[in-house]
């Protein structure tokens, strides 16, 4: 017998965690690494591509964190990706193989993936945005016969930024994905596009009514790649996006990730444009 | 119905204090805070309204939520076995609050922690007769009469009480208990006309019907009015910890000196405060007070409504009472009704 790891929320306190081993580590830049755990023996995640577990670290404390591997291939283990910017990822940062960290979750919706089948996808993501939208890319390539055509918009502020770069080097390959990076700002041997990811989006040209886009990115990206894509004709309701949010509990408790009447945490963090539009919080 | 002869009161209570924790209202300093009742003479049932809400009883203000140790990993949660306790002398607007506290953590992912206390926690209400401060507001906000949730209610009809009973939870409090009486024709009379005569005695105090706020707010949400305040906001946070809906929460790890045994724990936290909202990088998504302020407001007279069929503000007046820069509620209120009035009127007599 399998338990999903969030049917431990069902016992005695949906705050505890559950341990998990880190079994392999990739350091992708100076401040981003990238984390294969395993879970105890009998637990499985069964995540959505979006959704995203509770990391703690005891004694340190608890953060947000995407998961980043395809949810076909997480059984028993999955990967996270993260940026070392404070307390939980600082110490997250100086684990090694073999230590223990606990988990909560999965938490959240992820991306709809029902409604994307049968149409064509445009992938934006902008930096660390490309974590969580791994899981959907992997997904998504898992099972390439469900969808039409398929791109992938990548933005990185140097070439040393590039995430999963194993991944990118394999999706630029394949004839079924058409992959566009960009850098803010090149660095030596760097020959290939600069400027902001929206200098990319004329490179797709997909008819607007079959296509579905997800971004994930910082939140200076979305207002202008929404303004592209709205010009385009893209439906309001193709659109999703991952919203991030101050997160203290992830079960709509705590109150930190309220947008507006949503919880982002619950309700969250993958929500379309046509449900956020007249959301001021949501996008500035 | 049942009747509680006025000097049995005591008697009742003391027995309570046999099986239960009785935590009632109790005169410091010339304020009224909920306390554990130690002898039945402290009791008071005629008082302004608490400092803090009896919510402290059910979502303390530090609470331990589970223990680890970060060597082995193992952890245990802390859902501490509380005695039997009973609540007494809630105001309803009180009463109403923890209403809506029950449908918040009882939603989705059920809080075991506030269950665990909710489980052992009986509500004795009384019927308020006349307004307990200046700044109350419970008439225009509908929580003036009992909502259901109650365990026991008490309306004081001069030398004795009518006690009705909500909930089975309730009725354990009186069983077989000699103290109670059967009520006569007269009571029920009495009970009709104190509760007639006792609407007068409190005003409406907002300048719209409570069922339009959800709408006057989603109307007010770009009014300058946000930011006139806003500037006069210190972003202490008082108002949200005195509110007896809000339960906005920050957890912290504590850890001894060996980085061994530790607990994890939730703290009260609040919106005004200006890093709720900061995410990763710096961004802060309600980055003025006049957003946070705005939030609050909003999230009180909206956002819960749209999310659990309630609103967020039960009209106690606490906040008003304890902000330090005079904001309250029904200013705050009753401007934007006024300010949305003529361009309201203006676009009738247009269309
Ligand atoms: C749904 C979701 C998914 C996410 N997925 C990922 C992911 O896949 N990978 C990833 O790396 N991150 C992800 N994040 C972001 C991550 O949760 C945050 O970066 C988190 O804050 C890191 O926690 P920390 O304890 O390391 O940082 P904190 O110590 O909380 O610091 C984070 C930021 O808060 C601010 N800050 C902290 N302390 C103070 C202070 N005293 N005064 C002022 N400002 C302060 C700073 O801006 C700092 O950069 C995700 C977030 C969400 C909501
Ligand atoms: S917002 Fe103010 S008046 Fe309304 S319930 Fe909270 S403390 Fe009471
Ligand atoms: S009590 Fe008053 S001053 Fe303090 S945060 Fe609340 S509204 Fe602002
Ligand atoms: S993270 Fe606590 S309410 Fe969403």
């Amino acid at each position: 017998m399998t338990t999903l790891l969030r049917e431990t929320l069902t016992h005695s306190s949906i705050y505890m965690p559950t341990p998990a081993r880190i079994v392999e580590v990739e350091q992708f830049t100076e401040v981003e690494k990238w984390f294969h755990l395993e879970l105890p023996s009998g637990f499985t995640i069964a995540h959505k591509p979006g959704q995203f577990v509770e990391v703690s670290i005891l004694g340190i404390g608890e953060a947000p964190i995407s998961i980043c591997s395809s949810p076909a291939r997480s059984n028993g283990s999955f990967e996270l990706c993260v940026r070392r910017v404070g307390k939980l990822t600082d110490a997250l940062h100086r684990l090694d193989v073999g230590s223990m960290i606990a988990v909560r979750g999965p938490f959240g919706h992820g991306f709809p993936i029902d409604r994307f089948h049968g149409k064509d996808i445009i992938f934006i993501a902008g930096g660390l945005g490309l974590a969580p939208l791994r899981s959907l890319i992997t997904e998504v390539l898992d099972e390439r016969g469900k969808y039409g055509r398929v791109a992938l918009l990548y933005g990185a502020r140097t070439p040393n930024d590039f995430l999963f770069p194993a991944d990118l080097a394999a999706w630029a390959d394949r004839e079924d994905v058409e992959c566009h990076v960009t850098v803010d700002r090149p660095s030596e041997g760097w020959d290939g596009p600069v400027g902001v990811i929206t200098t990319l989006l004329p490179k797709v040209k997909f008819p607007a009514r079959n296509t579905v886009v997800a971004i994930v990115g910082p939140p200076v990206m979305y207002r202008f790649v929404l303004d592209e894509l709205l010009a385009a004709g893209i439906a309001e309701g193709n659109i999703w996006l991952s919203f991030e949010r101050q997160m203290k509990c992830g079960v709509g408790k705590c109150g930190h990730c309220q947008m507006h009447h949503i919880y982002t945490c619950q309700q969250g963090p993958v929500l379309s444009y046509a449900e956020v539009k007249n959301l001021e919080e949501a996008l500035s | 119905m049942k009747i509680l002869p006025k000097h049995s009161l005591k008697a009742w209570v003391e027995r309570l204090r046999d099986t239960h924790r009785v935590v009632a209202p109790r005169e410091t300093y010339g304020q009224y805070i909920f306390e554990e009742i130690e002898n039945a003479d402290d009791l008071v049932f005629d008082y302004h309204t608490s400092v803090l809400p009896p919510k402290k009883y059910l979502l303390p203000p530090r609470e331990d939520l589970f223990a680890f140790n970060a060597k082995t990993m193992e952890m245990s949660p802390l859902i501490e076995e509380i005695q039997p306790t009973v609540i007494m002398a809630l105001h309803t607007c009180d009463l109403h609050a923890i209403t809506l506290l029950d449908k918040i953590q009882g939603t989705g992912h059920t809080d075991q922690h506030y269950q665990a206390r909710r489980r052992k926690t009986t509500l004795v209400s009384i019927e308020c007769l006349k307004p307990c401060m200046d700044h109350a507001f419970c008439k225009s906000m509908g929580t003036l009469a009992v909502p259901e949730g109650f365990d026991i209610h008490l309306t004081d009809l001069g030398d004795r009480y009518a006690v009705d009973i909500g909930s089975e939870q309730g009725e354990q409090l009186i069983e077989g208990l000699s103290l109670f009486w059967e009520p006569i024709e007269a009571d029920y009379e009495r009970v009709n006309q104190v509760m007639a005569g006792k609407w007068p005695n409190f005003d409406y105090r907002l300048d719209c019907d409570v069922t339009d706020l959800p709408d006057l707010l989603a109307a007010s949400q770009d009014s300058a009015l946000w930011d006139e305040v806003g500037d006069t906001c210190l972003a202490c946070g008082q108002c949200t910890k005195v509110c007896p809906t809000c339960y906005c929460f920050d957890v912290l790890d504590e850890i001894d000196l060996k980085l061994e045994h530790g607990k994890r724990v939730r703290v009260w936290d609040s919106c005004l405060i200006e890093k709720f909202a900061v995410v990763a990088g710096g961004h802060n998504f309600r980055s003025s007070q006049a957003r946070r302020l705005r939030h609050r407001f909003l999230r009180k007279g909206k956002y819960q409504f749209e999310s659990y069929g309630l609103l967020g503000c039960v009209g106690c007046g606490r906040c008003a009472l304890s902000c330090p820069a005079h904001i309250t509620p029904i200013g705050l209120l009753n401007t934007l009704a006024e300010r949305r009035r003529p361009a309201t009127e203006e676009a009738s007599s247009r269309s």
